[in-house]
């Protein structure tokens, strides 16, 4: 597998992670690395074989609709950075 | 013998014979940490005072009769990246280096229940990536059998002080090897329960479908026991299992006559150091002597199992740490100029390089044009890994396998190669791929005086026949009364 | 080329908020208005470690909506993630639906001037709603507020097979009134709990290629949308013409201008990388299940409207008219039952109702008062108690302050003065007062009665009874 500068800056982007120009060529390096191990899934006697996301065993697990009311509304902002008037405080977006 | 050298078992004879109290036992442990952690470095947070005020609080409530239970003042330690309302959860990250949760995960309320004393958080590699503890952003913990060797990871803290005697046992939590291989590095028992039968709810996710926390215990009793007290339904996590309550402690029989031990050839072969198969051989011996049928099969799914591995972990690795963003919690960076800096100068300040190689490595699988190539393949894989285990369990009642190719290695030796690390998660990761139950238990040390740890993986659900077999060879080797950890 | 040279094709995402009791994965409270964020919990909060629980009413109503709509009902289904960064979504990722909707292929008719018309409907799906910003006007910044994160949403895609706007109109209306019917959603449009993305392009006629497509996204009234559409449409026909060509966009409307503006940050093509959410289970649903909610569907518009032009002799107009909203339609049947005058109801619903709302811009369930205050109103016209011009009155008092009609009349003062003492006290005052009129009427104009009539109207304000007022003044001026 070959990872190119731009693909690994395009795939930063789409993860909201900032890569320096420094570090793009360790990323480039262990990802291909990664990625050439885990082609070994491509060479998997899978054909016809379903795919299994995760727990099999349950199904249609579903909540009453009854209104339960999160009493210590408080702590929910305690570890805000920043807030104001019980809101999460951001630089200004514009729509 | 010291107090803190007793299992919980132990501990709970000695209150009930008014020979310890709960006091006593909390002070020992206290006074055990503040001796031991500077060379293990094994906790994020310690909680002392708290923890005697709590234990003197519920002496008096035990004695006046006002509380019951078996489990009252018994301390426990907490692998950090499971959420404590009120006490620190950092996943030993910088992003969440302050972050206090408004809320107790289910198992913090079924310890609390309880009337357990939390001693404290316990550290790990960060969000649980990571097989040495080596990538906690705060501190490297120590294996407490040689202080220059890793304790194994990511619950490397928690395996440490359970080890050291710095906990009676602690919590963990297993994505790919997560518990099995630090119990397996630090001489102690570590059970990764089926997928479902211990509620994920406020264990901060890694991969949702891969995690689930388990025990790690000085001897497979404890195990039972504590497993009893977390395991069950939880109504808040939807892939929690809805099936009837077990006493796990009732499965210890120290009989293991008749039980079909299969043995996967694949698992002893390259890759693994020769100590470790000599271990694993006389492990062998043992139950053939004890009585079980040994069978060797073939169960080629080792490496797809870590391909597919990586690729799931890491894709839904990508998609649950996306909430790190500075905004409702968590670091945020000091400058930004807009709202599109504030996220990315948050996340790549706010997470570690092992962090951010893997939600890279995952949002490239889940990528438009790699999907089907990548993520999809890897999902096919888990049902051939499903398929393959369920074929073996057609013959077996439970396998048997390494938990890792190697003991503990060299702090530093392994963290500049991150695919050599993902190996060394051979042996395990195809138990998480599958849901299945694996225990963690000594079998042995090496010529350098380092554990080696001995995997038994049963069918889903099929706890109490691993932990009887791992029961009944504990009973026999007797590992705890030969061997202890020097802190060399 | 003209504008007639071109054919319009548009397509529509319809989010439609459902009226459950609680979010769709946790179980706080979806009621609109709240102080900000204290309709939260861990979960809609994305704090860490929380795991979603599907709300079984969701489903339940999607399903409804599905049926409803003609779908198939997937008999099995799933959640995905959708993956993107924006502040209103904490989790960092949308849980909805990607390849296995709950619904799919279904279609509802509309009425065009050509007749009547399918429109396609692709797949209705669950998904969360996400938060609000706010604008601090004081600090410079923004402030996020999430009650509304989590408000369960069906989604509900059209084929591209309207041609216009009035065809947009109508499907939307149409939609909106089966939503409300089968009560899955309130839509209220000014809530915003029922909103399009509206998907435009044009092409020459006989061109077998769709046109590059435009979306104006959070449409929330039928007036902008109509407007946004005319608008669009001349736009992408303007730029053909001269020469150029339409880029695939997402524009936001402006109300204010009239005008569709390109939004910012489109440079890269979104990649949203759906996964299912492991942390949710398949849902996979029985015949019985479905047959059982088939079963519990109320009657739909398309019968209430049959029912009305054959028991009531309602034109198909009004008929159209009443039945376009349950609340319209609930209201109609509700006051029969109080008043039993069909017709009397009828008009008060086609003209003075109609026309306050279009006025005031309400949606029929805004519609303050309730059935048993209208069937009064009308009983009391009918009795001669009140005059329909004072009646008139009533309903506008009862928009702004409803109460029984009754009240309001003797609040007001506006009790019919049928005494016939009293009236002809009246009438003789008015005809002493205008002598030129007698004059007139008697020379054959007969205009000055009307003239004479509203005079005594206006000296006891409206109160009179004009029918006893007109047959004492001809009685009076044929004594003259």
């Amino acid at each position: 597998m070959e990872v190119s500068k731009e693909e690994i800056l395009h795939i930063a982007k789409l993860a909201d992670l900032e890569i320096e120009e420094k570090e793009i060529e360790d990323y480039i390096i262990n990802l291909e690395e990664i990625l050439n191990f885990a082609n070994i899934v491509n060479n998997a006697p899978v054909e016809e074989l379903d795919i299994t996301v995760g727990s099999k065993e349950e199904v249609n697990v579903f909540r009453k609709d009854e209104i339960k009311i999160f009493k210590d509304n408080k702590s929910l902002l305690q570890n805000a950075p920043s807030q104001d008037q019980n809101m999460f405080k951001i630089p200004k977006v514009i729509q | 013998m010291e107090v803190t050298e007793l299992t919980v078992h132990e501990l709970q004879e000695k209150i009930k014979n008014k020979e310890l109290t709960i006091t006593q036992i909390t002070n020992s442990y206290i006074e055990r940490i503040k001796e031991k952690e500077k060379d293990v470095q094994a906790f994020v947070t310690v909680i002392d005072n708290d923890a005697k005020k709590q234990a003197s609080e519920l002496e008096e409530k035990a004695t006046k009769g006002e509380i019951k239970g078996e489990y009252i003042g018994i301390p426990i330690g907490i692998k950090d990246n499971i959420c404590t309302k009120g006490i620190k959860t950092t996943c030993s990250s910088k992003m969440l280096e302050n972050f206090i949760s408004p809320y107790d995960a289910t198992v913090m309320e079924k310890i609390n229940q309880e009337n357990m004393i939390n001693l404290g958080k316990l550290n790990m590699d960060e969000f649980a990536m990571g097989g040495s503890t080596e990538y906690s952003y705060f501190k490297k913990t120590r294996n407490p059998w040689n202080l220059n060797k890793v304790p194994g990871g990511s619950s490397g803290g928690s395996a440490a002080a359970v080890a050291a005697n710095m906990v009676p046992w602690a919590l963990g939590s297993d994505t790919g090897g997560s518990i099995r291989e630090p119990a397996s590095f630090c001489g102690v028992v570590g059970l990764k329960p089926t997928y479902g039968l211990v509620s994920r709810y406020g264990v901060v996710a890694f991969a949702s479908s891969l995690d689930q926390i388990g025990p790690i215990t000085k001897d497979v009793t404890d195990s039972a026991m504590l497993l009893n007290i977390i395991a069950g339904h939880d109504e808040k996590d939807t892939t929690s299992s809805n099936r009837e309550k077990v006493d796990y402690t009732k499965c210890l029989k120290n009989d293991v006559k008749g039980l079909k031990i299969g043995v996967p050839k694949e698992f002893f072969g390259e890759g693994i150091n020769q100590e470790v198969k000599e271990a694993l051989e006389n492990a062998i011996e043992t139950y053939k002597k004890l009585g079980a049928e040994i069978e060797e099969f073939s169960l080629d799914i080792a490496k797809y199992s870590l391909a597919s591995y990586y690729i799931i972990a890491c894709a839904e690795a990508s998609s649950n740490l996306g909430r790190f963003d500075g905004i409702r919690y968590g670091y945020r960076t000091p400058e930004f100029s807009n709202l599109k800096e504030l996220y990315k100068k948050s996340r790549s300040e706010g997470f570690g390089a092992e962090v951010k190689r893997r939600i890279i490595l995952g949002t490239y699988v889940l990528s438009s044009g790699y999907y089907d190539a990548y993520y999809k393949k890897a999902q096919q894989v888990r049902t051939l890994v499903i398929n393959e285990f369920n074929k073996g369990f057609e013959k077996y009642d439970i396998i048997l396998t390494p938990t890792s190719p190697t003991v503990a290695f060299d702090i530093g030796s392994k963290s500049s190669n991150p695919l050599e690390m993902y190996l060394a998660d051979i042996c395990t990761v195809s138990v998480n791929i599958a849901g299945l139950p694996g225990i963690s238990i000594p079998c042995g040390i090496d010529k350098q005086g380092m554990p080696i740890g001995m995997q038994l993986i049963g069918n889903r659900f099929c706890e109490e026949k691993i932990l009887n077999a791992a029961y009944t060879f504990e009973q026999e080797i007797k590992f705890r009364e030969k061997y202890k950890p020097e802190f060399k | 080329m003209s504008r007639d040279d071109y054919e319009v094709v548009i397509g529509l995402e319809v989010h439609a908020e459902l009226s459950t009791k609680t979010k769709i994965f946790c179980s706080c409270p979806t009621e609109f208005g709240a102080a900000p964020n204290t309709h939260t919990c861990p979960i809609c909060m994305a704090m860490p470690g929380t795991l979603p629980v599907l709300n079984e009413k969701v489903v339940e109503y999607a399903v409804k909506a599905g049926l409803a709509t003609n779908c198939n009902i997937a008999r099995e289904s799933k959640n995905d993630r959708k993956n993107y960064y924006y502040p209103d979504l904490p989790k960092s990722y949308q849980i909805s639906q990607f390849d296995k909707p709950l619904c799919e292929h279904g279609y509802v008719e509309i009425d065009t001037k050509n007749g009547k018309k399918k429109i396609r409907i692709t797949r209705i799906h669950i998904e969360e709603d996400a938060g609000k910003l706010n604008h601090d006007e004081f600090g410079g910044g923004s402030l996020v507020d999430l009650n509304r994160a989590g408000v369960p949403l069906i989604e509900t895609v059209s084929e591209p097979d309207m041609s216009s706007s009035e065809e947009v109109e109508s499907y939307l209306r149409k939609l909106k009134s089966i939503f409300e019917y089968i009560e899955v959603s309130d839509c209220k449009m000014q809530e915003g709990s029922l909103r399009a993305d509206v998907n435009v392009s044009v092409r020459k006629k006989g061109d077998t290629k769709l046109g590059t497509r435009t979306e104006m996204k959070n449409m929330n009234s039928f007036r902008s949308i109509v407007r946004a559409i005319e608008y669009e449409v001349d736009r992408q026909i303007d730029v053909i013409e001269d020469g150029g060509t339409i880029e695939q966009e997402t524009l936001r409307w402006d109300d204010v201008s009239g005008k569709t503006f390109s939004m910012r940050d489109k440079e890269d093509a979104q990649d949203y990388r759906y996964f299912p959410d492991p942390d949710l289970v398949a849902i996979k649903l029985s015949e019985e299940y479905i047959e059982n909610i088939k079963n519990s569907l109320p009657e739909l518009p398309e019968s209430r409207k049959q029912r009305y032009l054959e028991e009531y002799k309602l034109s198909e107009k009004d008929a159209n008219l009443i039945t376009s909203s349950k609340y319209l339609s609930d209201l109609f049947e509700n006051s029969i039952k109080v008043c039993n005058n069909p017709k009397a109801v009828n008009n008060w619903i086609i003209s003075d109702i109609s026309r306050i709302l279009n006025e005031t811009e309400m949606d029929p369930i805004e519609i303050p008062f309730d059935s048993e205050q209208l069937g009064k109103l009308i009983i009391l016209i009918d009795k001669g108690t009140i005059s329909s011009s004072i009646g008139k009155k009533v309903l506008t008092e009862l928009f702004e302050n409803p109460r029984d009609p009754e009240i309001i009349i003797k609040e007001k003062g506006w009790i019919q003065i049928s005494d016939e003492g009293a009236i002809k006290e009246v009438v003789l005052k008015i005809l002493e007062q205008n002598p030129q009129s007698i004059a007139d009427y008697k020379g054959g104009k007969d205009k000055a009665l009307g003239f004479l009539v509203g005079q005594a109207m206006k000296e006891t304000k409206g109160k009179a009874n004009p029918q006893m007022l007109n047959k004492m003044f001809l009685e009076e001026l044929n004594k003259i």
